[in-house]
């Protein structure tokens, strides 16, 4: 092992001794920080019986079916942005507006309209979704190249022909960096709607549930579960990204 | 920059050009309007789906009359104040540290990237339970999604001081005082500037949740008091604020961003 591992290694060692230290003592209140066996035991208990891989199922297919949804309507939209100029004048400042809205302050009001069950879950992940993917679809296309769209002109090609030759790969980039923001963006959407809008499954009902009963080995499990499902779909979304621009490095 | 002088030749149709779309962007969202107050007028919509636009005025300046608006916004400000200062100096004095010092990278960079994996969002349940639900709980929870931007532009704005300026420094002997004032610090300060952008912005989504989750007061807890109340009202002029002090934080630092960029172009 490289020093550099080594002394990374350092301090998570450091603080996982003292979390032993503490709760072997009993130094710390074992409500308040149980012993690393505890969720150990917790994690355990739950992948073998207490249904944690289906609540992690439930919770990724609902960030899934936001996210597409959310995505599904971004990509044309930002396309219609990137390439009218009336569009971009009569919609640009209306949907700048509303992007404005701090991403969770639409929890209530979706509440209002949709209740707290399924329906509402994925209409607010559609919606954290959906702007970074519509504004970066729009940057991606605006900017297109206007050597090549002079290019295109001189090949006479057709509307569709500009759109798939020319806009399509010289936005690419951009798009998938805006389908990466949404992707994270869908799943922070996930957590908050299964912390604000708590009937139902999902790990973050299980967080929830785990506060209520003061179960802080199955809130610290939780928590740990959100992070590391994050972190794939980040890792996922990276390597994708790379891979469909691989192209462009010739 | 080439462009400047360009627009500054023909000033008078440019600029009658962007009033004109300027004119036609408020188009789309005052039809809107429009069908929005007839229809509530006409019962197309029910008040209790979205009340009308004049309502939504009314409730806005009952707010405003009454004080309560004014004083929700001074508390989640002062909390944003208070956490975002707490985690930009924390994030500053980290990421520092973590550009400055090889040894001090090693030492805390996995564990600080895997402490910022964790989502401030995520964060909030566990916190209550360990602080309550008092302001120690926002404190902490906004001083935590401000630092990680704030430290991770921080440590790379130093990182990526280029190696000649340090070696023009070396040729003038500069002491290790002067070398930051002088070098490091300059170069640096763009990318720590977009760093504190990012805080700040991450800082304001932070308030809402935590006030959504645990608050008594504030535009957070303005919306949940709507929400139980059903007074949509109240709840459509909590997200105009909350949407437009966001914004305006946001630019505040985007203008001081663009200040310090124009400051550097010349060198």
């Amino acid at each position: 092992m490289s020093r550099r591992a080594l002394r990374g290694a350092v301090l998570p060692m450091l603080l996982l001794a003292a979390w032993e230290g503490a709760s072997r003592t009993g130094l710390a209140d074992p409500r308040l920080l149980p012993s690393p066996e505890a969720v150990a035991a917790a994690a355990w208990h739950g992948a073998t019986g207490g249904g944690l891989p289906g609540h992690l199922a439930i919770s990724i297919c609902r960030d899934l079916a936001g996210f597409a949804l959310g995505a599904a309507a971004g990509l044309p939209f930002g396309f219609l942005l990137g390439l009218s100029r009336v569009a971009r004048t009569l919609l640009g400042p209306g949907f700048d507006a509303v992007r404005q809205i701090a991403v969770f302050a639409w929890i209530p009001l979706i509440a209002m309209w949709f209740g707290i069950g399924e329906t509402a879950k994925i209409v607010f992940i559609a919606i954290a979704a959906f702007a970074p993917v519509a504004l970066n679809t729009a940057e991606g296309v605006r900017s297109a190249s206007r050597d090549l769209l002079e290019v295109g002109a001189v090949f006479r090609f057709t509307r569709a022909q500009r759109i798939r030759r020319i806009f399509l790969p010289g936005a690419l980039p951009s798009i998938l960096t805006g389908v990466h923001l949404g992707l994270i963006n869908a799943w922070l959407a996930t957590i908050g709607a299964e912390y604000f809008m708590t009937a139902g499954s999902g790990i973050g009902g299980l967080v929830i549930e785990g506060r209520d009963r003061f179960d802080m080995a199955q809130v610290m499990l939780g928590v740990l579960l959100l992070a590391t499902t994050g972190f794939a779909f980040n890792a996922i979304a990276a390597a994708g990204e790379k891979r469909l621009l691989r192209w462009r490095r010739v | 920059m080439i462009a400047a002088p360009a627009a500054r030749a023909w000033p008078g149709p440019r600029r009658r050009l962007a009033r004109a779309s300027a004119a036609a962007g408020l188009i789309v969202p005052l039809s809107l309007l429009v069908l929005w107050q007839m229809g509530a007028h006409r019962g197309w919509i029910t008040p209790q789906i979205l009340p009308a636009p004049d309502a939504v005025w009314a409730a806005a300046a009952d707010l405003w009359d009454s004080g309560d608006l004014q004083a929700n916004i001074a508390v989640s400000l002062r909390r944003v104040a208070e956490g975002g200062a707490a985690g930009t100096l924390a994030g500053l004095l980290l990421g520092a540290a973590m550009g400055l010092s090889p040894a001090i990278e090693d030492y805390l960079k996995p564990t600080f990237l895997a402490l910022a994996q964790v989502p401030s969002l995520a964060l909030i349940p566990l916190l209550m339970m360990l602080l309550g639900i008092g302001e120690a709980l926002k404190l902490v929870v906004i001083a935590k999604a401000t630092l990680v931007p704030v430290a991770l532009n921080t440590h790379r704005g130093i990182r990526a001081v280029p190696a000649d300026y340090k070696e023009v420094g070396a040729l003038f002997r500069f002491s290790r005082a002067q070398t930051l004032r002088r070098i490091v610090l300059p170069a640096a300060a763009p990318p720590i500037f977009t760093g504190l952008r990012y805080g700040l912005s991450h800082a304001w989504l932070a308030l809402v949740a935590v006030e959504l989750l645990a608050s008594t007061e504030g535009l957070g807890y303005l919306l949940v008091w709507g929400r139980q109340m059903f007074q949509l009202d109240t709840v459509l002029v909590a997200m105009a604020a909350i949407a437009a002090i966001g914004l305006a934080l946001d630019r505040s630092l985007a203008f001081g961003e663009a200040r310090f960029a124009r400051w550097r172009a010349p060198a």
